[in-house]
């Protein structure tokens, strides 16, 4: 294998897991440290550079960072089946979004720390559709270098699905007050209660930018017998939440199916818990494990007493007398095709239908884009499927003064894909305004620094914590079922947070090493408590990865190589399950290994921007 | 140095021994030695070596004396019997240990200055006697413990990291052992743990006395242009013999070698010794012919290493004395003492 490059920007990211996943690149080991040493209003600017909405997304987001905490991987496999297990064994990520609420709950009055809304604007007009995560993310961006952002929507206050779709037991008012009114502070003008339903007219008004993040703000139907007799008890999923956030709906019958296996399904059937059903289930058509929702939104809904029943396609509704009486199911079993393609179809097993009886009826079976409202012949280019044609990385449409971002692109995600595209539209935006070219993107910040303090003291803890990943308390369900605002989980509080915080590895805390001053001593090879370190003869990728003191099968995960050494041998690491415990650098003699905090940030929209895009090299600071 | 801890966590593939152990579960504390020491190379080698040899740690005495060296039983093997004994004292301490309890596995650490000066007595009279244990010598050529003043072992014409050049002649441990009878000898490199591992091995299984000296360098004083027993200088003028494969049993040999290229040694426990030549002419099995090419070739400023000496028929200490096979901590009073009887006969033998 040839040396590593870590100068190029990804290598080092890459090992930082959690922020690789994380659409928005968040540092997250940065902030959990300053959580640790209880510096939140720090912790919280971090998020709030990175996600905008911390206090939001450290209660809702979908975690794509913690499938890829390198946390999961290191700790020590639960004990194998038949013997006592002690509780809580499995192998668990860091609760990072936890954490992150964890600085919103604790941090100070943050507001004299938020950008400026500016005296001087610029001259250019933005608008932005809809008031969701992606808009306000844009308008966030832009605002503070003079941009003129407008924001529309339907709803009297901004938000968009999160205040809409998002029960209150799981995100209370006051959080999203806080946070979109940090954004709307900025000089952003909010034409509430005003739906765009023609971008023609829009695109007249002369705004140098128009970015569309109006969602996807339809609930997919279901079409079987019975749907249209029984309509008064069945109803869409997302519109049923709007409807119960908005105070439209306050109850619900005591019998309630749910159909769908989605977050959506799972906020149905805890919401109609609290409306007043009391045999509530979620009937869905695969099996548990594929099922779409987070395995912690349905661990939620089976805390709270709500069956989950699998492998059911509905097939009828069932009524008398225009009321609805039930639904029939066919019964299936996920079968893997014969060909060896590893694709899964539902078969019907042949056995009875199942029919469930019950008085109203959700269908959370899955959204949709919806754009009536712009105009065939206003230039803007739509695929067979009805999705605007979207360059993936600038999100510029067909028209290059309109941009679309968050759901609106490329389909239903989640707030922190949101996030990600707004902040890349405001990029594109900007440098429309500015006449740069929108495809020559800026490349991110990148800081390397040396932890080292002393001979065995690093500015980093770097002793690794064995406890395992801590719950977050849940308010008592007698009271948590009885009112829909009352929020179900508490947030740790600051101890507990600490105590979660150490269970961080610090993956932003890089080994890093000089072939000219190793003397291959074997120091680092004998204390890396993972086997991660192999001095060796160098070879093809796919045979060094055999070849190393533990094998390394991870391929997803990076070696590290060095340029040969002294003795014609190779250092190769295996990043996979690296400890940053710094153990390796504190036994080394001569300083070839070091502990150097990877930083990187992603670069925002504004002048810098733009400068750094131009030198299109990446900036180690 | 280091004072955190290491992490208890591991590889996920770390394997499990026969007798359920991982590798992890033979280490000892924290090393307190400074960074880079070839101590800490040779301890991992014992770690290595008494996990692939599925030992039960807690049929092991590891004995030492004074320094740096012998400060290392205390960073390998937590759970095995552990004595530090006076400086230079720690054969006679283990020559005791084996004779009340025959039946653990001795290892005996040891250092250049512990083993070839202020115990050199020691070192000679437990070669002799054949005591059955694993003699491991830490051999870094200086003084660490006392900021690095030349020991006995340094060779003449090495530079000290002050620039002193050593006029006096070096006690070559190895030789030493071959004259006082050791019945397997070797030398190896804390660098090389491919090298040591099976020697480590291979004296673990062997019953009788077994010494091996292990070039170690002093990275903090004695890793210098100039010294001969640095990481550098001993990479470039170590002379290897052979290349030993231990094998636990004659049918757990899975790897064919061409005809020539081997020579085969049965030890007494049914291990077998499989040693590759890599100087086809080298003889293990004769104790005058390896003297004799260890001098010739130490004259040329060679570090001749591998498995320099066997006696597959070695015996020990036990069979000079012909004491019974129950180990002497086990015999009780009825065995110890056997009665009136018993004197009266033995007297009436005498007279």
């Amino acid at each position: 294998m040839k040396p590593t490059d870590i100068g190029a920007p990804d290598y080092f990211h890459k090992v930082v897991d959690c922020q690789w996943a994380c659409p928005a690149h968040t540092p997250v080991p940065e902030y959990i440290r300053l959580i640790a040493a209880g510096r939140y209003d720090d912790a919280y600017m971090v998020n709030w550079n990175s996600n905008v909405f911390p206090g939001i997304l450290g209660r809702t987001c979908d975690r794509p960072c913690e499938p890829a905490c390198r946390r999961s991987r290191v700790e020590e496999a639960p004990p194998e089946q038949g013997k006592d297990s002690p509780a809580g064994a499995a192998r668990e990520p860091v609760a990072i979004c936890r954490l992150k609420r964890v600085a919103a709950d604790n941090k100070d009055d943050i507001r004299a720390r938020l950008p400026a809304a500016p005296k001087k604007k610029n001259g250019k007009r933005i608008a932005c559709i809809g008031a969701g995560p992606a808009s306000l993310t844009v308008a966030r961006d832009l605002a503070p270098h003079g941009y003129h952002v407008v924001v529309y929507d339907g709803d009297a206050k901004a938000g968009g699905m999160i205040r809409s779709q998002i029960p209150r037991f799981r995100l209370p008012e006051e959080v999203i007050d806080e946070e979109v009114g940090y954004i709307l502070g900025l000089g952003i003008e909010f034409r509430a209660g005003k739906r765009v339903d023609s971008m023609k007219a829009l695109l007249a008004e002369g705004y140098d930018a128009i970015f569309v993040g109006s969602g996807a703000p339809r609930g997919r139907d279901l079409d079987i017998p019975g749907r249209k007799e029984a309509a008064k008890h069945i109803h869409i999923g997302i519109d049923w939440l709007s409807s119960v956030s908005f105070g439209h709906i306050d109850k619900i019958a005591k019998r309630v199916i749910v159909l769908g296996g989605g977050n959506t399904a799972m906020d149905c059937c805890r919401t109609s818990k609290r409306l007043g059903g009391e045999d509530v289930k979620v009937i869905v058509r695969s099996g548990f494990e594929e099922m779409k929702a987070s395995p912690w939104e349905k661990e939620d809904a089976m805390h709270e007493g709500i069956p989950i029943l699998n492998y059911l396609v509905p097939k009828e509704f069932t009524h008398r007398k225009g009321k609805l009486t039930g639904v029939t199911f066919e019964k299936v079993a996920a079968k893997f095709d014969a060909d060896g393609s590893g694709r899964r179809r539902l078969v019907p097993t042949g056995e009875p239908d199942r029919h469930f009886e019950c008085d109203e009826v959700l269908v959370a079976v899955g959204q949709e884009n919806a754009f009536p409202w712009i105009e065939k012949d206003c230039g803007i280019a739509f695929d067979q499927s009805g999705m605007p044609t979207v360059d993936k990385v600038t999100l510029q449409a067909s028209l290059p003064r309109v941009f679309f971002g968050g759901d609106a692109a490329f389909g239903p995600k989640n707030i922190i894909w949101a996030v990600a595209h707004g902040h890349e539209a405001a990029v594109s935006i900007d440098k429309l305004c500015q006449g740069e070219d929108v495809s020559k993107r800026p490349p991110p910040m990148v800081h390397l620094m040396s932890q080292k303090m002393g001979i065995h003291e690093w500015s980093y803890d770097n002793e690794i914590a064995l406890d395992r990943r801590y719950k977050v308390p849940w308010r008592d369900a007698s009271q948590t079922l009885k009112n829909i605002k009352i929020e179900v989980e508490m947030g740790f509080d600051r101890a507990t947070a600490w105590k979660e915080a150490e269970r961080c590895l610090n993956c932003d805390v890089q080994t890093v090493f000089s072939n000219t001053l190793c003397i291959e001593c074997d120091a680092c090879v004998d204390i890396c408590p993972m086997d991660c370190i192999t001095f060796t003869v160098n070879g093809e990728e796919a045979n060094l990865r055999t070849r190393l003191n533990a094998p390394a099968r991870n391929l997803a995960q990076d070696l590290y190589v060095s340029a040969t050494l002294k003795t014609g041998r190779i250092m190769a690491k295996d990043e996979d399950v690296c400890l940053h415990c710094g153990l390796c650098a504190e036994r080394c003699p001569t300083g070839a290994w070091d502990m150097q905090k990877f930083l990187l940030e992603m670069t925002p929209a504004g002048p810098g921007c733009r400068v750094r895009a131009a030198k299109k090299e990446p900036e180690l600071v | 140095m280091t004072y955190l801890t290491k992490p208890a966590l591991h590889h996920p593939t770390l394997q499990k021994n026969k007798v359920g152990y991982t590798r992890r579960d033979y280490e000892g504390k924290i090393s307190t030695l400074c960074a880079g020491c070839g101590h800490d190379s040779i301890s991992a080698a014992i770690i290595q070596a008494c996990w692939e040899l599925d030992i039960q740690p807690h049929r092991v005495a590891k004995l030492s004396g004074i320094g740096c060296s012998s400060k290392t039983p205390d960073y390998f093997l937590g759970a095995s019997h552990g004595f530090n004994s006076v400086h230079g004292r720690m054969p006679s301490v283990l020559t005791g240990a084996n004779l009340a309890n025959r039946e653990l596995i001795y290892l005996g650490v040891s250092g250049d200055g512990d083993s070839a000066s202020i115990g050199i007595g020691q070192f000679a009279h437990i070669m002799r006697r054949g005591v059955n244990l694993t003699y491991i010598l830490e051999n870094n050529g200086v003084y660490g413990l006392t900021k690095g003043q030349f020991s006995a072992t340094a060779d003449a014409g090495s530079k000290s990291k002050r620039g002193v050049v050593n006029r006096d002649a070096p006690v070559d441990t190895v030789s030493l052992a071959l004259q006082l009878g050791a019945s397997y000898v070797a030398r190896s490199f804390s660098g090389d743990k491919k090298q040591l591992v099976p020697l480590v091995k291979g004296a673990i299984a062997h019953q009788g006395a077994a010494f091996i000296d292990i070039v170690s360098p002093c990275v903090a004083f004695n890793n210098h242009e100039g010294s001969t027993k640095s990481y550098d200088y001993v990479r470039e003028h170590n002379d290897s013999v052979n290349r030993l494969d231990f094998w636990p049993t004659r049918e757990a040999i899975n790897v064919e070698y061409p005809e020539g290229a081997v020579i085969d040694v049965a030890q007494h426990d049914g291990s077998i010794l499989r040693l590759r030549k890599t100087h086809p002419e080298y003889d293990p099995l004769d104790r005058v012919k390896a003297l004799n090419y260890i001098a010739e070739h130490q004259a040329k400023g060679e570090l001749v290493t591998g498995l320099l000496y066997i006696d597959p028929d070695a015996d020990d200490l036990h069979a000079h004395l012909n004491t019974v096979d129950t180990p002497f901590n086990r015999l009780g009073e009825k065995e110890l003492c056997p009665g009136s009887t018993a004197l009266e006969k033995l007297n009436a033998a005498l007279r």
